[in-house]
Formats: structure tokens, sequence, C-alpha cells
């Protein structure tokens, strides 16, 4: 296992330095002049060309692009990501006062939908094509097709403008939290619940689940021993890469509620074409997603025997 | 054939792809037709026709610039539509392309192109597709472009994991022993194969680039209005949810129905097909 | 005497509408103290014979003849009461023990979860029993905490063999145990396996497909053909003097007696050739055997179904 460990961690290590180069030439590469677009962002479109050319000169927009590169690689590896070339704040406070704010979406979000679509997974694959099934399966597939903006904006017209119930927008206490976790959860929780229903069938149609009952074993342990475990494997990882995805900022559930995160802060760069503040998020959230995958993938190795052991 | 044929038979049993083929043929006839079929014109600003509710003479209602909703929408879905479908075909296209030659080739060649694609897959992929877009600018163009950088690595990935299985098997080997090309084989044997999980992938990608597609615009950073495209219609629609909710309600519906049915159609295509492109959903190794 | 009793077994599949008769009218028994064989081509119905004992069939089948064991129709049970027959009472060994053994459970722990769920037996024993009986089978008992995949084929059918006898059931149905392995593990794994039914006054119905195995274990053999029994027999006189063509031509099929293949193919289950089910490859049919399905003749301690042998009821 220690072998499969290694491997991978030197995987991440090169998909993430390839992550900076693509980052990086996605800002120089962009159309426009960035040396221009700062100075707009800045002062206004009222602009001479000596403020172009003096944004240029002090944001090293002059010299050649592959030292621009490595001047900011070299910055990285000493984790300064830079300045905001708009408001000059520190692009890594920045996002590290914003990250909490994900996280705490990112988890409750994640037990939610785990609440909601284990259980449901797991009854719909032992009832297979029973009206139960039918009906959860057919509401996973609705979530799944629901946009989740839309459903994001359909529960603030409910419970925040016609019921009053709950805030619409904010970050304060858990009444804030509410309606971004569900909105996040559902759609999480419809894939998730597909997913382990598939994973729970194809299990209980292996060979070594009928030979649990030929042992003369009960009904509940060949589920909950025999089966659920084997399910579970590929759930993990899945639910792994979700909560990548869920910490490289919920963009757009952040967005509609206001919720001061990362995905937010992306968002607000690509607006204001703030290009540090734009890289060092992409970079964060990059390297957030990779250690995430790289963690799940580690458990999973961890979890199941055929990795963990080798053969003799 | 004949078993494709039996296929379709199979798939038109199938209730629920058989709905969500029916739903997408009409959506079809929408987008084609919808200049006949749009009782307004759809740019056409009205303002003394403001935030009207659904009536008689607006089925939806107008919107904060008083054009048609119902017109928008019938528009919205040619937009919506093209995305998708052009987005798909680039990305099956080129994916599978690079899938076969990756898994058949082997060496340095998959190494560079499996390398590309964990890159790719490095960022959520909406992440990705916002700073491509967000960094190009707004139109559509752009949008497809954007889109399409983040779906193909999970056609590569498919196509290079079926062209390694089906690349040991003997009719492959008799082949080359023939000493067929490479091209040849690739062509004749081994991408017939991979047709059928691809196409699967394909149609349940066309549901998630829809949603994507609306997503970036919802951000502002895909197609802008005045451009009826759905998802920027629901965000126009934000600042008069309280009071004109039918502004966002029916483009959001439109989104839901259309991906839905496309997820239908998907689904049924997997079951009848293959169940290989369920492991792709995973997108692990 | 018979310890189980098939009486007139029908298993029939519905697959798309149209009805695959798997089993066709069965009748079998499994006597003390013998290692039946149960021999046929892939596809014959044999496994699932194995399975219909043991109640493990899948959903969409229809079940119809008896199977009396301890004065009970198997078939009548409820599943409460089956689940305590089954490993306890008959044990049955799965093809395949590399789909059989749960990829994520220590083999150990599969041996000792017999002894827990049936015998109530406490962790310390039942982990104690499962070791003395992985030492039976040949296995170090240190590798009780291995996984599946850390074994070879040789040894995961061992394990298999452990965790049918665990519980010194009476009857042991071992389905295929020998496939997949080479023949040196072949003989060891037989020879294994006839060593613990004999010592422990079991009886076996060994389902396999080769002649071989059936000769080197087997004292009565049963030959399966379309989802029906067309001989049984002890086990030297079938090798000797096989009776129903089929199983002439069985036998010369072996590479021993000159690799000769019986012609044509095996008929399909869903629509099987009118009369007897063999008439269009035997060498002998007349007229009467597309028209008229065959009775079992019995014949002394031997039974055929084969016209050929009407008259020779008499004798014996």
């Amino acid at each position: 296992m220690l072998k499969y460990v290694l491997k991978r961690f030197l995987l991440v290590f090169v998909v993430v330095l390839g992550v900076t180069v693509v980052t990086f030439s996605a800002m120089h590469f962009a159309p426009g002049d960035p040396a221009e677009m700062i100075a707009v962002a800045r002062y206004g479109e009222d602009l001479t060309q000596g403020e172009i050319e003096w944004v240029r000169a002090t944001e090293g927009l002059d010299a050649p692009v592959y030292i621009q590169y490595l001047r900011w690689l070299e910055h990285v590896l000493h984790l300064d990501l830079g300045k905001s070339q708009i408001t000059y704040e520190d692009v890594l406070e920045e996002i590290l006062t914003r990250f909490p704010a994900t996280l705490v979406l990112a988890i409750s979000s994640l037990i939610l939908s785990l609440l909601i679509a284990l259980p449901t997974g797991i009854i719909s694959a032992i009832r297979k094509n029973t009206i139960v099934d039918n009906a959860c399966m057919t509401g996973a597939l609705l979530g799944v097709s629901m946009p989740n903006f839309w459903l994001g904006l359909l529960l603030i017209w409910l419970f925040s403008l016609s019921l009053g119930l709950l805030p619409s927008f904010g970050y304060g206490g858990i009444k804030h939290l509410i309606l971004p976790t569900i909105t996040l959860g559902t759609s999480m929780a419809a894939i998730t619940t597909r997913l382990t229903r598939s994973s729970m069938l194809d299990v209980l149609n292996q060979d070594y689940i009928v030979m649990a009952k030929a042992k003369g074993l009960d009904a509940r342990t060949i589920l909950l021993k025999h089966a659920l475990k084997n399910a579970m494997l590929p759930v993990i990882t899945f639910v792994g890469l979700q909560l990548g995805f869920l910490l490289g900022g919920a963009v757009i559930v952040e967005t509609i509620f206001a919720w001061p995160g990362i995905g937010k802060l992306l968002v607000d760069s690509i607006y204001a074409r703030d290009f540090a503040l734009v890289q060092g998020c992409v970079l964060f959230i990059a390297v957030i997603f990779a250690l995430s995958n790289l963690a799940v993938d580690i458990i999973y190795a961890y979890l199941d025997p055929r990795i963990r052991y080798e053969k003799k | 054939m004949n078993e494709n044929w039996m296929a379709l038979k199979e798939l038109g049993e199938n209730r629920m792809s058989a709905v969500g083929a029916v739903i997408i043929v009409f959506l079809v006839f929408v987008a084609f037709f919808a200049p006949y079929l749009a009782p307004h014109d759809p740019l056409k600003q009205n303002l003394g026709k403001r935030l009207l509710a659904p009536n008689g003479e607006y089925p939806f209602g107008t919107d904060e610039l008083g054009r048609c909703i119902f017109s928008r929408v019938l528009y919205g879905t040619r937009i919506s539509l093209e995305i998708g479908v052009v987005v798909v075909v680039i990305t099956a296209l080129v994916g599978t392309i690079l899938g076969g030659v990756s898994g058949y080739c082997g060496g340095i060649v998959d190494e560079i192109i499996m390398r590309a694609v964990d890159i790719v897959l490095a960022f959520p992929s909406i992440i990705l597709a916002l700073v491509i877009a967000g960094l190009l600018g707004p139109g559509l163009f752009n949008v497809i472009l954007a889109l399409a950088v983040t779906h193909w690595p999970a056609y590569t990935r498919l196509v290079r994991g079926m062209t390694l299985s089906v690349k040991e098997k003997e009719f492959v080997e008799a082949a080359r022993a023939l000493r067929a090309s490479s091209f040849y084989i690739l062509r004749r044997h081994i991408l017939p194969n991979c047709i059928n999980p691809v196409i699967v992938l394909a149609t349940l990608g066309i549901a998630h680039t829809i949603i994507f597609a609306a997503a970036l615009s919802f951000l502002g950073l895909g197609i802008q209005p005045p451009t009826p495209e759905w998802g920027s219609m629901l965000k126009a629609g934000i600042p008069y949810l309280r009071s004109a909710p039918f502004l966002t309600f029916f483009p959001g519906i439109m989104i839901m129905i259309t991906v839905l049915a496309f997820n239908f159609l998907g689904d049924g295509l997997r079951d009848t097909l293959d169940p290989r492109a369920k492991e792709m959903l995973m997108m692990r190794k | 005497m018979s310890l189980l009793r098939i009486e007139g077994l029908r298993v029939y599949f519905n697959a798309r509408g149209r009805i695959v008769k798997a089993n066709n009218g069965v009748d079998l028994d499994i006597r003390e103290n013998e290692i039946l064989g149960l021999i046929g081509e892939t596809g014959c119905g044999k496994s699932i014979l194995g399975r219909a004992i043991m109640g493990l069939l899948s959903e969409n089948v229809e079940v119809g003849g008896r199977i009396i064991y301890k004065g009970e129709n198997l078939l009548d049970l409820s599943e409460d009461r089956m689940r305590q027959i089954r490993g306890r009472e008959i044990a049955m060994m799965l093809q395949n023990p590399s789909t059989s053994l749960n990829p994520v459970l220590t083999v150990g722990e599969q041996i000792a979860e017999v002894y827990r769920c049936h015998n109530d037996a406490t962790r310390e024993e039942a982990k104690r029993k499962a070791s003395n009986m992985l030492e039976l089978v040949g296995v170090d008992s240190k590798r009780m905490c291995e996984y599946p995949h850390q074994f070879s084929g040789g040894m995961k059918q061992r394990v298999m063999i452990a965790i049918g006898l665990a519980l010194n059931p009476r009857i042991l149905i071992a389905d295929e145990p020998t496939t997949g392995l080479d023949s040196s593990m072949k003989n060891q794994v037989l020879d294994l396996m006839s060593e613990l039914i004999r010592s422990r006054d079991m009886s076996m119905l060994l389902i396999t497909h080769d002649l071989g195995v059936a000769r080197r274990m087997c004292d009565r053999i049963a030959v399966m053909y379309a989802g029906e029994l067309v001989e049984i027999a002890p086990a030297e006189k079938i090798l000797s003097e096989p009776k129903h063509p089929y199983t002439q031509g069985l036998l010369d099929s072996l590479p021993r007696m000159g690799l000769k293949p019986i012609p044509g193919a095996s008929p399909s289950l869903s629509s099987p050739p009118r009369g007897c089910k063999y008439n269009p490859r035997c060498r002998y049919k007349g007229d009467e055997c597309s028209e008229k399905h065959p009775d079992m003749i019995r014949l002394g301690d031997s039974y055929v179904r084969c016209i050929l042998y009407k008259n020779d009821k008499s004798k014996a």
C-alpha cells in the first residue's frame, strides 16, 4: 500500500505543477492587455498611456512570460500569492479568510446529502422495482435534472420572501446556513442516491452474496456485513470527489445566497478582472481539490483489502 | 445491424426513455420553428408593459423590459439545444479519438494525454469553465469553448479503457499479424465497440452541458442579455423574485424539463446499450 | 437409504416471454454415505438442480415437484426453516471460489461466521473452530486474517471446502469444485474432499462436466441432458458399459478414447426437440424417437431413459 500512496502523491505533485502552468497561461494569454485591464479596474476608463505603462512596470508585466511565471512560482513556493491588483490586499489572506465559510457549507451539505442518499439508495436497491424504488428513483432523477441555482431561487422565494422564515442571504448563524445547505445538499443527494442504488444492486448480484445465503446467514447479516462494505467502496470515492467540488466553492450557491466563501470570491474577482486574485483562487482550489482526492484515494486504499494487502 | 433494431425496440418499451425521446423531439421542433411559434419578437422591448403577470396576450407574462417571456423561452430552446449538441459532438469526437490513440499507442503518447486529462480534471469543472469563460469574455463561442475544454476527458478515459481491453483480444492480434495498419485496426475493430457507451455518455453529456451553460449565463459569464438564454433570464429575474416570480419560474422549468428529457433518454440508453458508462461517472483511474 | 429424494423436479424460467425448462422432471435420490456424481454439459441444468435443493434460485422461477429431506418437502418450507437447513444440514460449495468469497472479509471470518450463525458460538470459539477447520483442509491457520485475493486458486478452493464442511452437514453439494485448477492441484483437492467426506459419514452431490473427476470420486453417477436425467448407474458400470447413447458419446469424446466429439449442438432449453431430447444427435435414432418422449427404464441398479432398452426390463 505504501507504494500505491507514494505513487499517488507524486502524481498529485506533477498535476499541481501542471495546474500552475495552466492557470498562469490562462491569465496571460487571455485577450486584452493585462496591464490595461488592471489599470482600468483601478483607475476607471479614463486613462493615460503613462498610467498603463506604470501598471505594467510595477506589476512586472513587462518581463517575458516565462520569467513572469518563474517569478510567480517562486512566490507561490514561499506561500506568497501576491497582492490583489486592485485592492492591494494580500491574496492568500483573503482566501484564507473566506475558506472557513466554504468549509462549513461543504461539510453541512455533505452530511445532509449522505443522510438522504445512503438509506434511500440502499432501500431502493433492496426493494428493486417496487413502488418505493420507482418513486425514489424518479425523485432522484428530478433532483439531478433540476438546476441547483433554480432550486435555490425557489427556496428563497418560498421560505424567505413568502413565508419569511429564513434569511435569503448572508452569513450569520444556523438560520443562514439552512437554505444554502438544502440547495447544495439535495442536488448532491440526488446523484449519490442513484450511485448507491446501482452499486448496491451490483453487489447483490455477486456470487459471494449467494454464497452467504448458502451458508444459512440471515438477511440482515448478509446486507450489513457482506453487501454494504462492498457497495460503499465506489460511493466513498464518489463522495470524496464531491467533497472536492464543494471545497472548490459551490460557486453558484455561494453567489445566490451571498455566502462569503471562496467560490464567491472567485466569481467576484473574475468580474473585477483582478488577475492576481483569480490566479490565487484557482490555484488554491485546485490544490485543495487535488489534496482531498488524494486523501480519498488513501482512505479507499486502506478500506479495500485488495489494495491494502498485496497478493502473496 | 439487426441487434441495433432490437435494441431500439427495447428502448421504446422502456417507458421513461420513450417519454424522454418524445420530449426531445418536441423541443427540437420548438427550436426549429420558434420564429413561427413565438407570438412576439423576443427582443422587442415594451417599457409600458413591464412585469405583467401571465395573461392572454403574454402567456408567460413580460419581463423587466416588457419583453414576452414565452417568446424568449421558445427562442431560448434554440440556444440551449445548440450549445448542448455542439459541445457534445465536438468533445465526443475529440475525446474519443484521443482516447483511442492513447490506449492503442501506449507509451509516451499515452502518458502525455493522460496527464492532460489529469490536469483538466484537477479543477472542479465549473471552476475551469468559469475561468475560461470569464477570461475570454462573454459570447456563444466562448461558452462553447469553455464547456468543451472541461468535458472531453470523460470520453478520453472511457475510450482509452475500452481500447486497452480490446487491444489484448485475439482478433486484434490476428489483424496485426495480417499487417493491418494501426489506423485500420483502430477504425474497424476498436472504435465500433466503443460507440455504445459513448452514445450513452453523449446523451447524458447534453443534459450536463445545458445545465452548465445555463449556470455560466446565470453568473453573467456566458450568454449575455438581450439574447434570450434561460440561465441569463433567471439571473435577470432575481431582483423581481418577490413581485414577479414568473420571470424565474418559466426559464427554470424549461431547463429542468429539457435536462430531464435527456437524462431519461440517456438512462434508458444506458440500460439497453451498455452498463460500462456507469463507471465513467466515477472518473477514477 | 435415501437421505434426500428429488421427485419430479421442474424448474422453469421466464426469459422475455419464453419459458426455459432448466429442469424438466428430475427424479434422483442421494443415499447415505455416497458420493453421487451429476455430470453433463455446461448449461444442461445441473447447477440449477443444486441451487434448487438449497433454495437459492432467483426470483422469476417456477418450481414444481418435491425435494424430500428428513420427511419434509424442502420446496414447501419457509425461508426461516430453509435457513436453518442451509449450511448445517445441507451445504453447498459454489462454482468459482474467486467470486464466491467476499473480497472484503478475511478468510477466517468467512468460516467463523458459519459457526456463530448456526451454533451460536462465541467469537473466540468460532475463531478457534475456524482455525482448526483451515488446518484440516491443509491451509496454515496463521493465514486466517488474510483476504481471499491473497490466496491461490487451489487454496481458495480449500477454503470453500472448509466453509462447506464446517458444521458437519449431512450432504455437501459441490458445484464444479475443480474448474480452473491444474491437474496436480485438482487431484489434491479431490483427494482431500474424498477423505473428509468419507471420514465424516457424509454424502456428496458432485456436480461436474469433467468425466475424469467423476471417475475418480463417485460411487454413483447420474447423467443429465437438456434438463433431464438420461442415465443413473453405479460408477464402474456407467464408465465401462454406458447404456444411453449420450453417455456413450461423452465417453467417446474423452482424450483417451479418441476425442470423438458428439455431432450436432446442445439443444435449446426453451424449444427442445420433440420426443427424446437427444434424438437429433443420436446414432441409433429410430422413428419413434422423435415422437415419443421415453420414460426412465429401470435395469437392476441402473436407470436409462432410452427406447433401446424397452425390452430389457424383463432381464435384471
